[in-house]
């Protein structure tokens, strides 16, 4: 019988296409559409932090350059990342990210937690050129980006669209924006304390690049990667232990 | 081709040409600043040459009605070039991305020739300008001859060909210019999707009212996937690709999603681009030109049946399996486990459909390189599936995730289903399309048959040794319970198997090399004089001048 029918559904167009519709939805639905109503499903962090201007700059740029096909950021729940990378990720951590990164090959380490790890002048150093700090590194080198000048004056319009997707940024923060991220690398300039008001007193406020006459898109890439991982504190009080990774770890 | 329109049909392609140019020409006023500019006046300059391309022939005499005697290829044959034409571009761009990773230096201190900007342009180039223009071509031969039915009209599957290589054209120098979303297999900016969209719904439209002037009660099985492919691609690039744009001056955008969330509708989306784009469509190329090649029927309808709804059915769930021991809810990682698991059944219900079709063919497979490609096509189908549901079992893919093991499963689909599925189409659809008796030579097809399977071998062995290289050093514990390597010495480890990569990758590339410039050779070699007997839609009035 089950034949029967199909030979029938084979004859018409409209049918088969709204069967390929109805068996096709069904997973997507019941995958998907939960996760926006099960309150589980992100972690509460109330001392989540956005990113500044310079910080969500430097997040286009690993955009921009593609950075999520080689680094994931997405610690594992297994203990050998943990031991390696630093506590394992939580869903809170990306709750902000438009799009997350969490990445699917690791042909260079995990960047979930770099923040801290490394010295700006590391990173300047590393970026530039990896071979001179990391001489067996096949990462490429992005020297270029300490010679390009920051766009700022668009970031309002930035800030705007991901408010516009749910990210809670404030009518000083949009308004502010473009100034907030020249200030965060330049502390000397006379309305740097503005950016930490604005986000919070952990918010870093140096010369990232070395080089303080000028903001350049290596100031806002380390300012990201400085950043990375320590948005929050939740991870750090997350209590329920790594799995060890299953099969033989002699 | 213009003159393959009617005068009212080339009327309609100039006022498209001449809006599309008009849509540049705002996008490269409004973004003077930015990136889009550049595309503003490349989408100017498309639109420009399409338009003096039609008004060329506007004044030509109308096509005769004796052309609704016949199917219409013209598009077809267009649509076999750009493909192979994207072939040899993207899979180059394969060899160089692989080479980087182990010559990172060749970048000449620019941002463009940098690997997070080349990769996505080897990908996209592959997956939507060889695969996806082989898909648009065959669809349309198979479309029209398992109906018995010419194309609806002479506009729209010119308009599907030539804009969906625009939508392709973005999609690549906008890597290199750093346009992308940064969402794998969907890169691709705000605009370029939105114009996808209207190409989409175009070739939907159009492949339904094929379908609906069919001469045969049935809709053979091959159109199924074909549909399954046009429509489920549809909706994961709509969904997956929602997004608010900076402002109509800048090509950046950010998507609606975030989070867990976006990461569950990416990998919803990537994986099914794997199953509908890469699987579907390919199977309707399979359960077409294997047959016709070979001689045989179909070996089981029934199977064809399970095959075709267990795929349309369990792959939606599979995608989770991404995600494993991630942020992503448990039950979810769960799901997407268990179904992946459970797709090892329809997927092997084809490839055995296939490979058992041949019985009684075999001889043919020894004898013949077009089928033999088909054949281990078949075959790579039917273990890159198995080894697909293998690593989405979590413990494995505690292994495999995140190592080059991935990237091998990848490419023993890619190169060694799709593309050399595509491959055997080709050689059997561009003969009976140019009216040639045969391929220009038979010699030229085995030594591709034979570079292609060993460029093949040498990828995947690579991919496989250094994958589980680096997932076991990564877990790898001294005696004192410290972890035993640094994330450099596995990276070390690494540098024999990016050469012997970039090597298969090579093989690969000439490959095709060789099998387009055949083909290049029997489109210029003289046609034969034999018509293929019966290769004419079914028509009331051909039925009376024959009858």
């Amino acid at each position: 019988m089950a034949e029967l029918f199909h030979r029938k559904l084979e004859r018409s167009t409209i049918g088969f296409v709204l069967a390929i519709v109805a068996a096709a939805s069904v997973g997507g639905l019941v995958e998907i559409a939960p996760l926006f109503t099960i309150d589980e499903t992100v972690e509460k962090a109330p001392d989540m932090r956005l990113y500044t201007p310079l910080e969500l700059a430097g997040r286009n740029i690993y955009v921009r350059e593609g950075c999520y096909a080689c680094h994931s950021q997405m610690i594992r729940t297994l203990q050998d990342e943990v031991e390696r990378y630093g506590p394992y990720s939580l869903a809170v951590e990306s709750k902000y990210d438009h799009p997350m990164l969490w990445g699917s090959k690791r042909t260079g380490p995990d960047l979930a937690r770099i923040g801290g790890k490394y010295s700006d002048f590391w990173h300047v150093a590393h970026l530039t050129n990896p071979r001179e700090v990391v001489p067996d590194s096949n990462m490429p080198a992005y020297s270029w980006l300490a010679r390009t000048a920051l766009r700022v004056d668009d970031l309002p319009l930035h800030l705007k669209a991901l408010r516009a997707a749910g990210v809670p940024y404030t009518d000083a923060m949009i308004e502010n924006a473009s100034i907030d991220a020249y200030d965060q690398a330049t502390p000397e300039s006379s309305t740097s304390s503005g950016v930490a008001d604005r986000y919070g007193k952990e918010t870093q406020v140096r010369v990232f690049d070395d080089v303080a006459t000028e903001v350049t898109e290596m100031d806002a890439l380390v300012a990201y990667l400085q950043v990375l991982g320590r948005l929050t504190d939740a991870p750090y009080k997350n209590t329920a232990a790594p799995q060890k990774p299953p099969g033989p770890v002699k | 081709m213009v003159k393959s329109l009617t005068e009212a049909e080339r009327q309609i392609a100039l006022a498209i040409s001449v809006a599309v140019a008009f849509c540049g020409l705002v996008l490269a006023a409004a973004g003077t600043q930015d990136t889009i500019e550049v595309h503003g006046w490349l989408i100017l300059i498309f639109g420009a040459i399409c338009a003096v391309v039609v008004i060329r022939d506007l004044w030509e005499p109308e096509p005769p009605k004796s052309r609704l005697e016949s199917y219409y290829d013209d598009p077809i044959k267009a649509g076999i070039i750009a493909s192979m034409a994207w072939a040899v571009v993207a899979m180059f761009v394969g060899v160089w991305v692989a080479a980087l990773l182990a010559f990172p230096d060749l970048t000449f201190d620019s941002a463009w020739a940098s690997f997070g900007r080349l990769r996505p342009v080897h990908t996209s180039g592959v997956i939507f300008g060889f695969g996806g223009n082989a898909l648009i071509a065959t669809s349309f031969h198979v479309v029209q001859r398992t109906s018995r039915a010419r194309l609806p009209d002479q506009l729209s599957p010119w308009f599907v060909l030539v804009g969906y290589n625009l939508f392709c054209i973005l999609a690549a120098s906008g890597y290199l210019l750093g346009v992308t979303q940064s969402k794998e297999y969907a890169e691709a900016e705000w605009y370029a999707d939105i114009w996808l969209v209207i190409v989409w719904v175009t070739y939907f439209v159009l492949y339904i009212r094929t379908l609906a002037r069919r001469k045969e009660p049935h809709i053979y099985v091959a159109n199924w996937y074909f549909m399954a492919f046009i429509l489920v691609v549809a909706i994961l690039h709509i969904i997956n690709n929602l997004a608010v744009p900076v402002s109509l001056g800048h090509a950046k955008s950010y998507t609606i999603w975030s989070g867990v969330q976006d990461a569950m509708v990416q990998w919803w989306y990537g994986h099914n681009a794997v199953a509908f784009f890469l699987t579907a469509g390919f199977l309707g190329m399979l359960y077409y030109y294997l047959p016709i090649r070979a001689q045989r029927p179909i070996f089981s309808y029934r199977l064809s049946i399970l095959s075709f709804w267990g795929i349309t059915f369990f792959y939606m769930w599979a995608g989770s399996h991404h995600l494993h021991y991630t942020a992503l809810p448990h039950w979810v990682q769960t799901l997407g486990m268990t179904f992946s698991v459970m797709l090892l059944v329809p997927s092997w219900a084809s490839a055995g459909n296939a490979l058992l079709t041949l019985n009684g063919a075999w001889h043919c497979v020894r004898d013949d390189a077009t089928l033999r490609f088909m054949m281990v096509a078949a075959v790579f189908y039917g273990i890159s599936t198995f080894e697909g549901s293998f690593l989405a079992i979590r413990p494995v893919n505690s292994l495999s995730h995140y190592t080059d093991w991935t990237v091998g499963h990848v490419h023993a689909g890619a190169l060694g289903w799709v593309a050399l599925i595509t491959f055997g189409s080709f050689y059997t659809l561009v003969p009976s399309l140019w009216k040639r008796e045969k391929m220009y030579s038979s010699a030229l097809v085995e030594w591709h048959f034979w570079l292609a399977l060993a460029g093949t071998l040498v990828y995947i062995f690579a991919m496989w040794n250094s994958g589980i290289i680096q997932g076991l050093m990564w877990r790898t514990y001294t005696e004192e319970g410290t972890l035993a390597y640094s994330f450099l010495d596995s990276l070390r480890a690494m540098y024999p198997y990016y050469i012997a990569r970039t090597f298969g990758g090579l093989l690969f590339l000439i490959g095709a090399v060789i099998g387009s410039y055949n083909m290049w050779r029997t489109i210029r070699a003289s046609p034969s004089s034999a018509a293929i007997e019966g290769d004419v839609p079914l028509n009331v009035t051909t039925a009376v001048v024959r009858g």
